[in-house]
């Protein structure tokens, strides 16, 4: 690792003080799960570390009139521990279960889960996030692409988003509130995430100067049925080869409303409108969960080794769709 | 890696040799060592430029923000309180095998993916090797070498004695921090629990079966005599 230096704030206005215009000059640092092992491979190499895990108002769940705040730093093994005895939001505890390990839970963020960086093995081996060799052609049209996107990959990226929450949340319709040298802005979980254009932009649209304060679960929320279903090649110690979040406002056995998000296979969380669409005014049984799994594949683009991610899909949204009414 | 590794901790005193004449002669002509040196000195130049560390370097000390370079780290680490004089970059892995003489945590993966590692702090098990040692002052951090103090094994390490559940040991130190936390927080654990308990630790010879009759042989051990041992 190269050197750097440390900065650790007692407040999230020091600590943007600290934070510089591009990231080379500073990153926000938290658990580290993610942000110590590029620095390791100098796949990112910021010259300041800015410690948050320090701040008071960054840790812990409390409740507000519009809905549950979680404090950005607040480890996932709170989470766990907060919703699991609770059994609430279960599309939302299937997630964080499902960030193994013990140790990676204990360590690692409810900020840093949606801000951690794609697991694409071309951009982890320096190659950059569009992973293209030296002329600037895209290596994964033709190159090992088993694990990459079967959505949103017409160019010029081709990574999945890794993070394990942001589907659920954005389920929810859950915000996320971000502080900079201009104040508070509230965006949408999904507003966070983009296809990044070029080589210069990145996945989040987060800038270096801000901090990622916290994420708030509407109250609506709890007035769904919900679930998250991942499909895995291991159980633990890995991300998901696909998953899908659903949240469905039901009228007894029929879905008034319905929310279906996948991940793992889009450089964003994906929202899956087609299948959305066959849903409403439906009774949930497993026909019309096969037809909205069916429908959730509309519009993939699988590439020369990833095709089998979409019958991924098809079966994580049948099963999410059908745990969520069990 | 390894050799990766050194250099991060004595950055510091070899760039204080190299200030120094070597046998206190000054060199004669060209050599292949001053050439190395000179164009290492040119990269890490440009290297630190691209970084902002030069600007940073020149100005005065940011309140609030320490290093690049070593400074006081307090960690109390078994109940003991150690001080050290570290860059912030050095991990709390490093500061234990390297600095401190404790070599029970493992460096293996070095990347949070294998748990040889696993040290315990404020009760949580953690990977020492993506935990900076800057980061866990003021943490109460629990290493294997607190665990049998007067030459006493622990019952989580007794009962992985008796019940086989090691073969060439490497991983162990670090499955059995996870497991006691894991009978810290949950002193009736279930054969379930225990598989979620040690998924963060790999074990390249297999030995699970006996790592999971130990953990639940232990537990059972430790309620005897009332829970936290």
């Amino acid at each position: 690792m190269r050197a750097f230096e440390y900065g650790n704030p007692s407040s999230v206005k020091q600590a943007i003080s600290l934070l510089g215009s591009n990231w080379s000059e500073a990153a926000v640092f938290a658990g580290g799960t993610d942000l110590l092992s590029l620095m390791k491979d100098s796949i990112v190499t910021p010259g300041r570390l800015v410690n948050i895990k320090e701040i008071r108002e960054l840790h812990g769940i409390r409740e507000e009139k519009t809905g549950m705040v979680i404090g950005a730093a607040t480890p996932l093994e709170d989470l766990y521990d907060h919703f699991s005895p609770r059994k609430i939001l279960p599309a939302l505890l299937t997630a964080i279960e499902g960030v193994s390990s013990y140790q990676m839970r204990s360590m690692g963020t409810a900020g840093g889960d949606l801000l951690q960086r794609p697991r694409c093995w071309y951009f982890r081996n320096g190659f950059g996030l569009l992973a293209r060799n030296s002329k600037g052609q895209p290596l994964v049209p033709n190159g090992d692409n088993r694990y990459h996107a079967i959505f949103g990959n017409q160019g010029p990226a081709y990574f999945v988003s890794p993070s394990s929450l942001a589907p659920a949340l954005v389920a929810f319709d859950a915000s996320v509130r971000i502080e900079g040298p201009k104040g508070m802005r509230e965006i949408k979980v999904a507003e966070l995430f983009r296809i990044p254009r070029d080589a210069e932009e990145r996945e989040h649209t987060i800038a270096p100067k801000e901090i990622l304060t916290e994420i708030v679960i509407p109250a609506s929320a709890h007035n769904t049925r919900s679930a998250t279903y991942e499909v895995r090649e291991r159980k633990f110690m890995d991300w998901p080869l696909a998953t899908a979040s659903v949240a469905l406002r039901m009228e007894g056995r029929q879905v008034r409303q319905a929310s279906v998000v996948l991940g793992q296979v889009a450089p964003t969380p994906w929202r899956a409108e087609a299948a959305e669409k066959a849903l409403a005014g439906k009774t949930l049984d497993e026909a019309t969960a096969t037809s909205a799994g069916e429908a959730a594949v509309e519009g993939a683009h699988p590439l020369s080794k990833n095709g089998y991610k979409v019958q991924l899909v098809r079966v994580a949204v049948k099963r999410a769709l059908l745990a969520a009414i069990a | 890696m390894a050799d990766r590794d050194e250099r991060d901790h004595t950055t510091e005193s070899e760039s204080a040799q190299d200030g120094k004449k070597r046998n206190g002669k000054p060199s004669k002509g060209f050599s292949r060592r001053q050439f190395i040196k000179g164009t290492g000195l040119a990269v890490s130049a440009s290297v630190l430029a691209s970084e902002g560390l030069l600007k940073a370097a020149a100005q005065e000390k940011t309140p609030g923000v320490s290093g690049p370079g070593p400074v006081p780290v307090r960690l109390r680490i078994n109940g003991k309180e150690h001080v050290l004089r570290l860059e912030p970059r050095v991990t709390l892995l490093d500061a234990l095998r390297n600095r401190l003489d404790m070599t029970g945590a493992k460096k293996v993966c070095d990347r949070a993916s294998c748990g040889a590692c696993t040290v315990v702090i404020d009760g949580r098990p953690v990977y020492s090797c993506t935990v900076l040692a800057i980061d866990a002052q003021g943490r109460s951090i629990g290493t294997i070498e607190g665990l049998a103090p007067e030459d006493k094994l622990h019952p989580v390490s007794q009962s992985f004695v008796d019940n086989d559940a090691q073969q060439c040991g490497f991983c162990t130190a670090g499955f059995v921090m996870a497991v006691k936390a894991h009978i810290d927080k949950h002193p009736h654990p279930t054969a379930e629990s225990v598989r979620q308990s040690l998924n963060g630790n790999l074990c390249r010879c297999g030995t699970y079966v006996g790592i999971r009759e130990a953990v639940l042989e232990a537990a059972t051990k430790m309620s005897r005599k009332g829970g936290r041992v």
